[in-house]
């Protein structure tokens, strides 16, 4: 069985039908990459994918032990964040609440996980500093620890390099990708088409028309790739 | 100073005020930090308003002024938080609507009541001597229920405060705790309000967090300044009101300013040298 498994999928944003009879896979250690159009749905779809918003018809169904709640979400930063006052370590150890049902106070197993997450994305020299007086690309390391605080199996990333300039983004791919090959699915939504050519195994990509889903190759050789490259649109 | 301390102890209404008080101040600041890093303090501000024209209405109909206001603000304060999570109408936008209009409201009921005379300045301003003994029963608990939830639900208050989307896609009971500090809030501001006046009771709300955000560096830390500045605020603006007999919440406002300068200048001196 596959990690998820999509089944003609429908869902909805206020009542618009945004994702109609959208089917795929991602098995254990893909690297799936999200593309499409602002309002082709990827949003609505990351939502569906959380379980946050219940599918008009379809199945997503999860394998291989995948709990609803053990996904590493990144999501999109918000302004008010950019200026939170919180250490490094206090956001870290947030990843670590789902897996702790009433408890009120962190495990010294929850720590450890933690501060393993820190080291393993280079930021322990930043662990006390204050979240508010990192760089946008060091912010980004912070919320993937906290990612993997909460995950052991998938991580979901929306846009995480809007905002980033171009060498700190290429670190960041690098970064996923390095954590991709620890075994780690990575389903990340961009609108950046090269990074999916060069990263990702497999391409949904999302147009108001239709989708395509697949593999790299035959995404490089689909109209979709084409209308991507040709158009020269934000996909 | 210590016959200040004395002559307050002695009078029964004031060591009332000065309980409640402090409690209030303790809850608006804990609260106040999850507020305002959620940019949702003008809630508090919406809220103090619709309490006003509850109490009000409450007055003029002759009715127990806290069985009329509190479940009247704990509605308001659920329509607020509604309004503002889902975005029909903007949320500054529709705090305003609905403070201006509790207000207007809360006006209108007290001028057409001509036989009942009503001190709208201390209702506006605040007046020490309203502090009744069931005020004191409902700010003890209410303080024993905020200082539970932030110490067992720190951790959840934190990822909450944080980050919604990640808190929601990890399981979390966002709603619930929402709710919770919603319905909290509205209690403290009704309680407040009495003492501080619902033209100031925000800014017991709004000050002590912001000016434990220029020092302090971490979440745990702004919130323990949070506390501590909103209380020793208050107990230094009481003592002011007392020793040159002005109104209790212009005071304390104008301690928390002076709390909020000094805050700011050690931060920048701080970050100068970092």
């Amino acid at each position: 069985m596959a990690l998820i498994k999509v089944d003609d999928l429908t869902l909805s944003y206020e009542n618009i039908m945004v994702i109609k009879d959208l089917s795929f896979k991602v098995e254990s250690g893909d690297y799936l990459c999200i593309v499409g159009e602002n309002g082709s749905g990827k949003s609505t779809l990351v939502k569906g994918l959380l379980s946050l918003k219940k599918p008009e018809s379809g199945t997503i169904e999860f394998g291989e032990g995948l709990r609803k709640n053990e996904i590493g979400y990144l999501p999109q930063q918000t302004s008010a964040q950019k200026s939170f006052p919180a250490s490094v370590y206090e956001v870290v150890i947030s990843g670590c609440l789902n897996s702790r049902g009433i408890r009120p106070f962190y495990s010294s197993r929850e720590k450890k996980i933690a501060l393993d997450n820190i080291e393993r994305l280079g930021i322990t020299d930043l662990k006390n500093r204050s979240y508010r007086d990192l760089s946008g690309g060091q912010q980004q390391r912070v919320l993937l620890a906290r990612a993997l605080c909460a995950t052991k199996k998938l991580l979901l990333l929306d846009e995480p390099v809007t905002g980033l300039d171009p060498i700190i983004t290429a670190e960041f791919y690098e970064l996923i990708s390095k954590i991709n090959k620890e075994g780690i699915t990575v389903i990340m939504v961009t609108h950046d088409i090269s990074a999916a050519l060069k990263y990702a195994n497999r391409v949904l990509c999302m147009r108001e028309e239709g989708w395509f889903f697949g593999g790299i190759d035959e995404f490089k050789k689909s109209d979709f790739a084409n209308l991507a490259k040709g158009g020269g649109k934000d996909v | 100073m210590f016959e200040i301390f004395a002559e307050i102890f002695s009078v029964p209404v004031l060591v009332r005020a000065l309980i409640v008080g402090i409690l209030v101040s303790l809850c608006a600041a804990l609260l106040g930090v999850s507020l305002v890093l959620k940019r949702f303090s003008m809630i508090g501000d919406g809220l103090s308003h619709v309490g006003f024209g509850a109490l009000a209405i409450a007055t003029v109909m002759n009715l127990a002024p806290m069985a009329v206001a509190i479940p009247v603000v704990i509605a308001a304060a659920f329509l607020l938080l509604r309004l503002t999570s889902n975005g029909k109408i903007k949320g500054d936008a529709a705090i305003a609507l609905i403070s201006t209009g509790a207000l207007g409201i809360g006006v209108m009921a007290v001028s057409l009541s001509s036989g009942v005379n009503v001190d709208i300045n201390s209702y506006l301003f605040g007046s020490i001597i309203s502090v009744s003994k069931s005020d004191v029963v409902i700010s003890v608990i209410l303080a024993l229920i905020v200082l539970f939830m932030f110490v067992f639900f720190y951790t959840k208050i934190f990822a909450i405060t944080f980050d919604e989307s990640f808190a929601k896609a990890t399981g979390g009971a966002v709603n619930v705790y929402n709710m919770m500090i919603a319905l909290l809030t509205a209690i403290t501001i009704v309680i407040g309000m009495r003492l501080m006046g619902s033209m100031l009771i925000s800014s017991l709300i709004i000050f002590p967090a912001l000016s434990s955000m220029r020092v302090f560096k971490s979440f745990l830390s702004v919130t323990i300044s949070s506390a501590v500045v909103s209380v020793v605020s208050f107990i230094i603006g009481m003592i002011i009101s007392y020793a040159l007999d002005t109104p209790c919440g212009a005071s304390i406002v104008c301690v928390n300013i002076a709390m909020f300068a000094g805050f700011f200048a050690v931060g920048l001196v701080s970050r100068k040298r970092a």
